[in-house]
């Protein structure tokens, strides 16, 4: 019997990953794994081997990890051909080619995308330049910021309060640091989890000694006359003296080296379907082309058939397997990629957990704890199913959350639990800023239309 | 068919080998006989179960009907000592295990546990060393007993010479978990309730001591407090230590048991570790899946009528989660009745999962891997002089009362 041409590309065919972090890693070793014998090609633009990236903003910033030290264990030797520290500039579909930074072109019969995001910069390029102003991305960002803070700065400025920017002020206070975090929304975390956890994570900023300002933005950095950041001006009309600050804007997806290519690719990065491939500027779906990580963005029966981009650890891992398998299969043997959005964070020594999509969510409840002692469960409720869930120091009720996520639950829930509290008898608005105006980059980005419009209408938002 | 199952798990003649009944219960994933506990036998369930919030382990919840063999007589109980937090929900459970924690465990205390690994070293050693006629071992009495209980009585700073003393009490109180269908309900009661009484004195003694003069040790820390939480009554203070006491070598001692003679079951796995000592932490996860020391969780109660796999259990059910059960679940193991200590996918209950997973799990864990890798390296071919060994009373926690073996010698 003929060999049919799945078998074909398993066996002789060329299979190249552009992205050689989280994500790329483990597709390929996935490939690898299901069999995949032909030729694989592993493209980053980075210099350095796959590594790690939640220990860059809590144990290296605390000096408890060496920014180098956190390569991607790996499973399996995958035998590719590594091109790392080019940058891929250019895909051209129809000659099946991806052209590298280097001039040269390498071409795939099947071709996973998996670049990910980078730091937003600082938006004034010449501030953003100066000396003691940081993001945090990158194992150089890592080192750099370490040894900045290492060095003893007399105060640190962290501008804007998401996951990242409050686990740096965190680092900062246990490193006995002055540290101000300027947000422009009401409080820290707000994007991702609203205004009433938002208040809660407020408190423990301020309770960990963190000059915390809310509703304010940077509106210049000033430097010395050696190039040093020494000072941030501030909506307010004040001056703050800092010589450490930290860009803590969220990310931007690296989707530019797509322009032109006729990719379904922008800002909001590559829009595929639900088994991860592709889709074509014309909304087509592609057969050779995979994403993967946090540079995708495909549609969630749990979530409406929201786009969703997730820039989650778990995600990336997920994601990239269900890729990898899909790239190897048949059509009927392919399979979706249903993953529960869910991540975690540490800062302040509580361990905060997600589940679902609580910026889905229009209500709050706190099932069980108290705001108050910092350890509660909460679970976000739209359109009166249960849509999202986060603990703070509660975490190992979060499994049962997310089943009741998975099966659509009503809410609020209808049943008392252990440890609920007066004040988790019944809802409340669970206070998200309007989508419309930018926070400081939500882990979670909700790519289709507003779930707070009734409307099916294109949604951008503002910035993009 | 299943009708009275119940009664023949926890008969003795079941006990060497409980598990076709497990298979049987499994057949009926929520079995209920009408007056007894709903007992939920397979995996996803248990793990399902043990992270519902809408389930307490507070037996204040149950029902004065629910119709539990193994439930405890309520008055009796709380003349004694309040419930420990093995039997409490949140938020008093949390408080009290996080208290409890600081002295132990990370973040406040990260280096205990593995501090002690000298220290138990050199008990395994010295017991290994005495083991005195290597034609007749009693892997139990020589070894498996003493061993955990020289350390918990360290780790706590119980004087190791009261042991005989709490021995007694440590029997009562989990054989009061079990129930002796020969024995009359209220004469159990007053036993347990008698050693509760007794071990509470003997404790609130050695508390009053550590208050005057504090030493390194975990009870000296728990009396003195600190932290965000304050420090605990003296009645929580108790309750705990008597939990940490009984818990702290009850379990490890049916670990260690039920491991050797898996072992000895086992000859080539027996000799791979001895080759690679290393096994035995992949080992131990094996041994947690294969034969858990705690075979059954008694002590769950809905706050609501909730619903398992199609059946409702009404609220102030007595539930029983068969933990051994669900590690022996093929829709969730493959070949589970095979012991492998090579096994990838070991996501096992044998510690239970949740709020009330293990406490001393970490330390267990490394006890049980000192032990079985030096029997391993130092016994000389060892055999079973008797399998099945005889057994203890006890369903719940279930190990062999002793475990006769013999070997050609002993090596350095």
């Amino acid at each position: 019997m003929a060999d049919t041409a799945l078998d074909q590309l398993k066996r002789s065919g060329r299979i190249v990953v552009v992205g050689a972090s989280l994500a790329g890693l483990r597709a390929a070793e996935v490939m690898r794994e299901k069999g995949f014998a032909g030729s694989l090609t592993l493209v980053g633009d980075e210099r350095h081997e796959p590594y790690d990236r939640p220990p860059l903003s809590k144990q290296v910033l605390l000096g408890k990890a060496e920014a180098d030290g956190t390569l991607l264990p790996r499973r399996l030797d995958i035998d590719a051909e590594w091109r790392l520290g080019v940058a891929a500039t250019g895909l051209d579909m129809a000659a099946r080619t991806v052209k590298l930074a280097d001039g040269e072109e390498v071409p795939y019969d099947r071709l996973l995308i998996a670049t990910g995001v980078r730091a937003r910069p600082w938006p004034n390029e010449a501030e953003g330049e100066l000396d003691g102003v940081f993001t945090l991305r990158t194992r150089e960002d890592g080192a750099g910021l370490a040894r900045a803070l290492a060095a003893g700065p007399r105060r640190v400025l962290v501008i804007g309060a998401g996951f990242t920017g409050s686990e740096i002020a965190s680092a900062c206070r246990e490193r006995g640091l002055e540290v101000t975090v300027a947000e422009r929304g009401d409080g820290p975390l707000v994007g991702a989890l609203g205004g009433v956890i938002g208040a809660v994570a407020a408190e423990l900023h301020r309770e960990n000694g963190v000059d915390l300002r809310t509703g304010i933005m940077v509106t210049a950095l000033e430097g010395d006359s050696t190039g040093r950041v020494r000072a941030a001006h501030l909506s307010d009309g004040t001056t703050l003296e800092c010589d450490v600050v930290v860009v803590s804007l969220g990310a931007q997806r690296n989707t530019e080296w797509l322009t032109g290519s006729g990719l379904g690719a922008g800002p909001r990065g590559i829009a595929c379907d639900a088994g991860c491939r592709a889709f074509d500027l014309r909304g087509i779906v592609t057969d050779d082309i995979y994403v993967a990580g946090d540079v995708a963005r495909s549609p969630h029966a749990l979530f409406g058939y929201q786009f969703l981009s997730l820039e989650h650890w778990g995600n990336a891992v997920a994601q990239a397997e269900t890729a990898a398998h899909n790239m190897l299969s048949e059509g009927t043997d392919r399979r979706p990629h249903l993953w529960v959005p869910a991540f975690w964070s540490s800062q302040f020594g509580v361990n905060i957990k997600s589940v679902g999509v609580p910026s889905m969510g229009s209500e709050i409840m706190i099932t069980q704890g108290s705001r108050s002692e910092r350890r509660f469960t909460a679970v976000y409720g739209y359109q009166g199913r249960v849509i999202g869930a986060v603990t703070f120091d509660n975490g190992r009720w979060l499994q049962f959350y997310e089943k009741q996520i998975e099966a659509c639950a009503p809410f609020p829930p209808p049943f008392t639990t252990v440890d609920r509290r007066p004040d988790g008898q019944r809802p409340i608005p669970a206070d998200f800023p309007d989508p419309s105006l930018p926070t400081h980059g939500p882990t979670i980005t909700l790519s289709g239309y507003s779930p707070a419009d009734r409307r099916i209408a294109t949604f951008t938002p503002a910035g993009h | 068919m299943a009708h009275g199952i119940l009664s023949q798990i926890l008969d003795y003649s079941s006990r060497a080998n409980p598990y076709p009944l497990y298979e049987e219960l499994r057949k009926t994933p929520v079995f209920h006989d009408g007056t007894g506990p709903y007992v939920i036998s397979t995996y996803y369930d248990i793990q399902s179960l043990l992270h519902d919030p809408r389930l307490s382990s507070d037996a204040r919840n149950l029902a004065a009907t629910a119709g539990d063999p193994l439930a405890e007589g309520g008055e009796a109980e709380e003349t004694a000592l309040p419930p420990s937090f093995l039997k409490l929900d949140p938020p008093e459970h949390d408080r009290l295990r996080r208290m409890t924690n600081r002295p132990f465990g990370p973040p406040h205390s990260p280096h205990r546990v593995d501090g002690m690994r000298g220290g138990l070293k050199d008990i395994v050693t010295g017991l290994i060393d005495n083991l005195g006629d290597t034609e007749n071992i009693d892997l139990v009495d020589q070894f498996a007993y003493p061993f955990p209980v020289t350390m918990i009585c360290q780790l706590l700073g119980v004087p190791r010479e009261d042991e005989p003393k709490f021995h007694v009490w440590a029997d009562t109180l989990a054989a009061s978990l079990d129930p002796d269908p020969d024995a009359d309900p209220a004469e159990r009661q007053r036993k347990t309730h008698d050693s509760r009484m007794e071990l509470g004195m003997y404790l609130a003694g050695l508390i009053e001591q550590r208050r005057k003069d504090p030493g390194e040790d975990m009870l000296s820390q728990l009396a003195v407090g600190h932290g965000p939480d304050e420090s605990m009554s003296t009645m929580e203070l108790l309750s705990t230590a008597a939990l940490l006491l009984i818990a702290g070598h009850e379990t490890t001692v049916n670990l260690i048991t039920n491991g050797m003679l898996t072992l000895l079951r086992n000859p080539d796995v027996l000799a791979q570790l001895r080759q690679e000592p290393g096994l035995a932490v992949p080992l131990v996860e094996e041994l947690l899946r294969f034969e858990p020391p705690v075979q059954l969780l008694p002590q769950r109660t809905p706050l609501v009528d909730i619903e398992v796999g199609g059946v409702t259990i009404p609220k102030g059910s007595s539930m029983w989660l068969i933990l051994a059960s669900g590690n022996r679940d093929p829709d969730r193991f493959e070949n589970p009745d095979r012991f492998d200590p090579y096994r990838k996918d070991i996501q096992h209950l044998g510690l239970g999962s949740g709020i009330h997973s293990c406490f001393g799990a970490p330390l267990a864990r490394l006890e049980a891997q000192l032990a079985l890798s030096e029997l391993a390296r130092r016994l000389e071919n060892p055999r079973l002089l008797e399998d099945p060994p005889p057994y203890r009373q006890n369903a719940v926690l279930r190990g062999p009362r002793h475990l006769r073996i013999a070997c050609d010698g002993v090596r350095d």
